[in-house]
């Protein structure tokens, strides 16, 4: 049983579903803000960074582990794979005055860090 | 150990949550079986395969592999969910009347069942190759008791199926006329949710706008750290601090798939189901 033309009518949603897929590829501004971290014995250094509230920033880590790592915070959403001895960049904010965490998900119990964000920095 | 268990059986719950709603959308769609169980074994082979390449997938596209990667998983199993949902629509109704007059639609079940398989395959892929680095570490490190954190890992996978296998249970449990009600609401859902989660990933590298960042903060109520938020992120793309790009990606996924899905079954059809009370199921 053929009903109308189903081919059309899933190339409509896969048109919607392709717009909603790649909106507009705007370049933004270019952000100076970048922290840099280290990770070594599964611990970050330094593992706290004092940033400025309503301003996104950057922070470039280097995994200096011997086991591949995964840079991820619930509270920054933010969440990377960092290979042994690779450097990855991820971007947060603009933050809320607060103390946001950070970790290492596959060693959360000693890679903590935390990153507060204060107003008029 | 328990921490490793921890860690693996987060993952594998979710992907298990997501393949659990597909083993019940599919529920009565013949030769379902050899699908998923395809779909999960390409799943596992591509997180094999994708945590060996981890290192330079994520130098691709200036450092953002990973989140481009994802995101673009995230949308091939939008579009197969997406076009599951308007076979549903089509077919629902003849399915709650009597499953195996499908029998004679075999060929176009297993387009449905192909793209189901796909939307697995991308579930294990992406939470798999986190498991595989993961194990794989906790295999090369040298510090003592690895044996136990391997044993943990892969008590963490069981773990993580077999709560899979019981929320699927559940779902069946639902008497089949309102079955297909229910798995076409949260296919749509969790299509709308891998959307809003694709147009996170990418807005957080700032590859696309963000259209506003923390919309509001629920973080109090559920947080996405704990297991119940990770697991409403798996299934409706929750997130406690939610972009506005990731808002919107999610109510258009599900309007666009709630709309398609009533044209579709709003069709007028050559034959009609003699059941009268079945005549809502497909929708």
């Amino acid at each position: 049983m053929i009903l109308g033309n189903p081919f059309m009518r899933i190339g409509i949603f896969l048109g919607a579903a392709v717009l909603l897929a790649v909106p507009f590829l705007t370049a933004r501004a270019d952000e100076p803000l970048v922290f840099k971290l280290t990770l070594k014995n599964h611990k970050f250094q330094p593992d706290h960074l004092d940033v400025p509230t309503g301003q996104r920033f950057r922070i470039q880590l280097t995994n200096n582990d011997d086991t591949t790592d995964e840079f991820e915070s619930y509270d920054m959403k933010f969440e990377k794979i960092v290979t042994v001895g690779s450097t990855v960049t991820v971007r947060a904010g603009p933050l809320h005055p607060g103390t946001y965490k950070f970790f290492d998900d596959y060693h959360p119990e000693s890679a903590v860090g935390t990153v507060t964000a204060t107003e008029g920095k | 150990m328990l921490a490793s268990l921890l860690i693996v059986f987060r993952e594998v719950l979710e992907a298990g949550l997501i393949v659990g709603i597909v083993l019940a959308a599919t529920e009565g769609i013949r030769g379902r079986a050899a699908f998923i169980a395809g779909g999960i074994g390409a799943g596992v082979l591509g997180a094999a395969i994708l945590a060996c390449f981890a290192g330079s997938l994520a130098n691709l596209f200036s450092g953002n592999g990973q989140e481009v990667f994802s995101a673009a998983v995230l949308c091939v199993a939008v579009v197969m969910l997406g076009w599951h949902n308007i076979w549903m629509a089509k077919h629902g109704r003849e399915m709650a009347q009597d499953m195996r007059r499908l029998a004679g639609e075999v060929a176009e079940g297993r387009r449905s069942l192909f793209a189901m398989a796909v939307v697995v395959a991308v579930a294990v892929l992406r939470e798999g190759s986190e498991v595989v680095l993961f194990l794989y570490g906790v295999a090369v490190s040298t510090r003592t008791g690895f044996l136990s954190m391997l044993g943990g890992g892969l008590l963490g996978v069981l773990a993580g199926g077999v709560l899979s296998w019981l929320i699927y249970r559940g779902l069946v449990a639902i008497p089949v006329r309102r079955l297909f009600a229910v798995t076409t609401a949260l296919v749509a859902i969790l299509a709308a949710g891998m959307a809003g989660q694709a147009a996170a990933l990418l807005a957080g590298d700032d590859i696309i706008p963000a259209w506003g960042y923390q919309l509001w903060d629920t973080s109090r109520i559920l947080s996405d750290g704990s297991l119940l938020g990770r697991a409403a992120k798996a299934l409706v793309g929750y997130s406690d601090r939610p972009m506005g790009v990731q808002v919107a990606a999610w109510l258009a996924t599900l309007v666009v798939l709630l709309v398609a899905g009533r044209a579709v079954s709003a069709t007028p059809r050559s034959r009609h189901p003699a059941g009268v009370s079945l005549s809502r199921a497909g929708h």
